[in-house]
């Protein structure tokens, strides 16, 4: 039972205000929100956590296991990992680490490494962990242990995040625009333009898309920098992923455009632009906003699997699709299963974005149930 | 019922052209013509293709001409049944593609047999028994079935299999009949390696369907027809089947349009890493060798046969669904 206090405050509650309130009460989409957060503070952060160069290889290091780290040493609070031991094994003389729990390298946190400009400018030298500098060089830490070059995953890790992230919010910001004037022309004006814009739609939504995208990333020069391949891989995903944007949109605009509040904008004499920019587009926002979160998902997944069949990003750009390519041999997996880690934030990113997006959906209309 | 299945029909045949134009582009895409080419490749191999072949060749293709005039010869040629020659196999591009063609489509119409069988059952009991553990266990894979992408879901059990039972789980048949004539022993064989393949392609899309189904069979459940049913004393699971899942039925089969392209689409990237012979190794191949012909004729076939498959649908849909029927009667 709602006091009348409670009512009130309901009653001059703002909208976003009462979307807030709604939001808030969907438990899973505002953990998911967080791990969101924490997704674009590590892109932003990406070379202050990694702690190796992530395009260093050293053949020596090649496969090395992931040292998991040991918080606590005789009850005391000191961070370390076990080195690691190279041997050959006998039978396959295939080389093999163990974890040699005498020899323990202590974790430093704000330690020295690499170079790099922290959020762009500020030049830096400091990550969040490393190992005591000077140590010889085969005292070094590798958390998710190595790749086949020898360089290490969990650095690697982080730069593609900050690669497969920024793909995925450039692509759905490129579809969003599509979206919207398509979709916006479609359902404010209606007749014809609707007719064909909804047709192309359909059109577009019955083609499979893989082999298409397939198609158009390979006829990419080779010859092209990381950086073009990177806007070209964006342009690409988002020529597809549009229509469901589109269809939203529209559909906003027909369920508004007979609302009295856009009616009376109309006969008081507010222009075309200012009735739509105004009057209606405020009031769908939080719908663009669910729509696009979920929009976001396809676009990851996109990159990665095109990355993955060497047709995305090629290296030495990192993405989490560049990285799963590693795994793609079934017998390297098997005795390297580490390898499979970079699917991890794959599928909590894909998840994170959907609960998000859920939500976000369910609080764009504050309203209803 | 008439003017769906024909409008249905249009808006098929103009796909069919986009797709056309979009397999063209892919073809035209990379640098250089298809004869200037076919000649380098054919002088590496030390064979010479004398100026009256090469101008016969270009003259087929329209090249040099206007880029609709080649998209028309092309056309023409592929109604002919001539898709063209593939540089890498240097064989005619039918015959590369050959059965492969075929497995793509029942490796496709398997997972999605297996999405309505699987997501049927589990949406209604999702529905009924709303909120049991079962349902919870329900959503809970269904939002993994989402969010994994389906080609780390067949490296996974790829992985699994390999170190758990040391087997080789991929591919569509057993390596003794893997290039065998057809015969019972190999359709058996093929049935016998076709359900983890399905499963993992239609993962995804029984997640989705269960979610529609559950949620549209909710919707249903509490309304006036459903109690007065039950008021009749009909048994609950009469009543059940009998009405509220007829209604909640429709919007369910409205979406294998959708449906389809997804999984064909995913069928090329799982069947690279499960090792299925279907056309979606041989594209990654042809697209990586630039072998054009070959890449743009299976994009073209890819799309064409979703597009029949959609047609199907949507023409199964309108005998489901009587309201589609009356609607422009």
């Amino acid at each position: 039972m709602a006091s009348v206090a409670d009512e009130q405050r309901i009653f001059v509650a703002s909208q976003w205000q009462l979307m807030w309130w709604r939001f808030r009460k969907h438990r899973v989409a505002v953990a998911s929100a967080i791990v969101v957060v924490g997704f674009y503070l590590a892109v932003l952060g990406a070379d202050f956590l990694a702690y190796s160069d992530p395009n260093t290889s050293e053949a020596q290091r090649s496969l090395m296991p992931p040292q998991p780290i040991h918080w606590f040493d005789e009850g005391r609070f000191r961070p370390h990992v076990y080195g690691l031991k190279g041997a050959r094994d006998p039978q396959s003389f295939k080389r093999v680490y163990r974890p040699d729990p005498e020899q323990k390298i202590p974790i430093r946190f704000f330690a020295e490494g690499f170079e790099y400009r922290f959020l762009g400018v500020i030049p830096m030298t400091r990550h969040l962990i490393g190992v005591e500098p000077g140590l010889d060089a085969a005292k070094t830490i590798f958390l998710l242990g190595t790749d086949v070059q020898g360089r290490d995953l969990w650095s690697r890790l982080m730069f593609g995040t900050r690669i497969s992230l920024t793909i995925g919010l450039l692509g759905v910001t490129m579809s969003l625009v599509l979206g919207v004037v398509l979709g916006g022309f479609s359902g404010f004006y209606g007749g014809i333009a609707d007719t064909v814009i909804q047709r192309v739609i359909e059109i577009l939504r019955s083609i499979p898309t893989i082999p298409l995208w397939m198609g158009l990333a390979a006829a990419l020069p080779r010859d092209w920098t990381v950086l073009q391949v990177y806007f070209a891989i964006t342009i690409i995903i988002s020529l597809l992923g549009w229509t469901e944007l589109a269809r939203v949109v529209r559909g906003r605009f027909l369920a508004l455009r007979e609302e009295d509040f856009v009616v009376s904008a109309r006969l008081v004499g507010c222009s075309q632009m200012r009735t739509i920019f105004v009057h209606m587009v405020p009031s769908f926002m939080s719908h663009i906003i669910a729509a696009t979160t979920l929009a976001l998902p396809a676009m990851i997944i996109s990159e990665t699997a095109l990355s993955f069949l060497g047709l995305g990003l090629r290296p030495p750009a990192i993405s989490w699709g560049v990285l799963l390519q590693q795994a793609q041999n079934v017998q390297t997996v098997a005795i390297s299963p580490w390898l499979m880690l970079p699917a991890v934030p794959v599928i909590v990113a894909v998840m994170a974005f959907n609960f998000l997006g859920d939500g976000l959906r369910d609080a764009a209309d504050p309203y209803g149930r | 019922m008439l003017a769906y299945i024909g409008r249905r029909a249009v808006l098929a045949i103009f796909t069919v052209w986009a797709i056309s134009v979009l397999a063209f582009a892919i073809i035209q895409l990379p640098p250089g013509d298809y004869v200037t080419s076919y000649i380098a490749q054919m002088a590496s191999m030390g064979s010479v293709v004398t100026d009256e072949e090469a101008q016969s060749l270009r003259i087929q293709y329209g090249l040099g001409q206007p880029i609709y005039v080649q998209y028309f010869k092309w056309v023409k040629l592929i109604a002919w049944g001539n898709f063209g020659m593939s540089m890498e196999w240097r064989r005619p591009v039918t015959e590369v593609i050959g059965e492969r063609l075929w497995l793509t489509i029942v490796v496709s119409v398997a997972a999605l047999i297996l999405t309505w069988a699987l997501a049927l059952p589990i949406g209604i009991y999702s529905a009924v028994r709303q909120y049991s553990v079962g349902d919870y266990l329900a959503t809970f894979v269904g939002f993994i079935g989402l969010a994994v992408p389906n080609f780390l879901l067949a490296l996974v059990i790829l992985y699994l299999g390999f170190v758990l039972f040391n087997a080789h789980i991929g591919g569509l048949f057993s390596p003794e009949l893997q290039d065998a004539p057809w015969s019972l022993a190999r359709v058996w064989d093929l049935l016998k390696h076709l359900p983890i393949p399905a499963l993992i392609l239609g993962l995804a899309g029984t997640a989705q369907q269960i979610r529609i189904m559950r949620a549209n069979l909710l919707d249903e459940l509490g309304k006036p027809y459903v109690v007065t049913a039950r008021s009749k004393g009909l048994a609950e699971a009469r009543v059940i089947v009998k009405y509220p899942v007829r209604v909640a039925l429709n919007p369910f089969a409205s979406t294998i349009g959708y449906t389809l392209p997804y999984i064909v689409s995913g069928s090329i990237i799982v069947s690279l890493v499960l090792g299925l012979p279907t056309v979606g190794p041989l594209l990654l191949k042809a697209l990586i060798a630039q072998d054009m012909f070959l890449a743009g004729t299976i994009v073209l076939l890819l799309g064409v046969m979703t597009v029949i498959g959609t047609l199907v649908s949507d023409i199964l849909l309108v005998w489901i669904d009587p309201r589609i029927r009356l609607e422009d009667t």
